[in-house]
């Protein structure tokens, strides 16, 4: 069956779906300029599970839920549903906590960084500019042969754990919904104030996550990727897909009234410059070497891929050590180790880009 | 005889680098083998911008093999 998802047209249409939902949360009540992050999502998730304890970030996001369990859908319907898994498992896993860290000092995921430029936050420059920089030091190490070695078939159940970890929180969420005015409902912890306090209802998140999930399988839409083809093959076909995200989601912010230009003061987010853009240096390095934006593991993990699924745990990790710590920003500025964590971050993705480097005949 | 790149078990981007190392070796007739949906829209792509025509895309067991002839 021809994907009609994986045409040009097709990317362009996923991103400008995206780029419209986004504001469209944010305006149901999610955090500004953060309709949808995957990165500031799991560390809510991380919050509410109680491995941080950050009172300002902590919700199970539906959203999340939604990107996996459409993947997964997607996955099953069109027959491309494989279980696999080996593939340097506890590499991911470091590179998902350092992604993780890397993003919290920016204090966005590649998406938000395209959501925060097209909300008027100029602090977004910064970090997408990082974030290129980042993929193409990634591209310098694909050039000289550096992978991650072979993924290999696996058990069904595999591939299906994460998604079933997923459904786990849901049904925490759903027996354990926020009380009012209490920071803890039974097992799970709410926020009172700040971004974790903003949400869109349990169910217009899930319903735009499962499709925004369903969508991206069938496209492969990826930030990353689209930046690493671009500079690695000289390829935009993913790109269009990011440019249409932002561009939709400046036109979706227009009409919404939700455009603000400046850098002062913008919602979530810090105005130090060079660490907004080494941040997302971090970011995107281990995002490039470990082969997907944090969106893009979700949607694989959805596909069974149990190495991506590993990933999604390294960042949920990397989140609970970023708050649990100090390394991750807020409004007033960077965590008081967050200028460590990012150069050691950086170190240990070096050591992985030039030890893990072969040549396949 | 076709040159046979196997490219199972992994993933993005390396795949298409293989595929276009071999293009650009000046290989005319390349057979490439992957396990994915993705890898196999991502080498047919990558051999359709580099003048090279994907013939047949045939499924075997677990995997494709994407047959690609320089135009």
């Amino acid at each position: 069956m021809k994907n009609i998802f994986s045409s040009r047209a097709g990317i362009i249409i996923v991103g400008a779906i995206i780029g419209i939902l986004a504001p469209v949360l944010q305006k149901m009540g999610n955090p500004g300029n953060m309709g949808i992050c995957v990165a500031c999502f799991e560390r809510d998730i991380a919050g509410a599970l109680g491995l941080h304890r950050a009172g300002v970030v902590q919700y199970v996001r539906p959203e999340i839920i939604g990107f996996v369990l459409g993947s997964l859908v997607a996955a099953y319907i069109f027959n491309e549903f494989r279980s696999r898994a080996g593939s340097a498992p506890i590499v991911r896993f470091i590179l998902g906590a350092f992604a993780m860290i890397g993003a919290l000092v920016f204090l966005g995921c590649p998406w938000r960084a395209a959501l925060r430029l097209a909300g008027g936050d100029g602090n977004a420059i910064l970090g997408l500019s990082g974030l290129i920089a980042g993929i193409w030091i990634g591209t310098l190490f694909f050039r000289s042969g550096y992978n991650l070695g072979r993924t290999g078939k696996t058990y069904t159940s595999v591939g299906w754990l994460l998604p079933i970890f997923m459904i786990g929180l849901f049904i925490l969420l759903i027996l354990n919904p926020q009380i009012e005015g209490e920071a803890k409902s039974d097992v799970l912890f709410y926020s009172l104030k700040g971004p974790g306090a903003m949400h869109a209802s349990i169910f217009v998140s899930l319903a735009i996550g499962l499709l925004i999930g369903f969508i991206a399988q069938r496209s492969r839409f990826c930030t990353m990727g689209a930046i690493r083809d671009l500079i690695l093959f000289k390829q935009a076909h993913l790109f269009s897909g990011f440019v249409a995200l932002i561009v939709f989601a400046f036109i979706t912010n227009l009409i919404l009234g939700q455009f603000t230009p400046g850098f002062e003061g913008q919602p979530v987010s810090h105005t130090m410059h060079i660490w907004n853009f080494l941040g997302m240096v971090l970011a995107g390095l281990a995002f490039a070497l470990a082969g997907g934006c944090p969106g893009r593991q979700l949607f694989m993990a959805g596909e069974g891929d149990g190495d991506s699924a590993v990933f999604v745990m390294g960042m949920i990790t990397g989140a609970a050590l970023s708050h649990n710590f100090g390394l991750a920003s807020s409004p007033a500025g960077i965590g008081p180790h967050g200028m460590t964590a990012t150069f050691v971050g950086l170190a240990v993705c070096l050591f992985i880009g030039f030890t893990m480097r072969q040549k396949f005949a | 005889m076709a040159i046979i790149v196997d490219a199972r078990g992994l993933s993005c981007p390396q795949p298409v680098l293989m595929t276009i190392g071999e293009i650009k070796k000046g290989s005319d007739d390349i057979e490439v083998l992957v396990d994915t949906e993705t890898s196999k829209e991502n080498v047919s792509r990558a051999a359709t911008s580099h003048k090279c025509d994907v013939t047949d895309v045939t499924e075997e067991d677990n995997f494709f093999r994407i047959h690609i002839k320089r135009n």
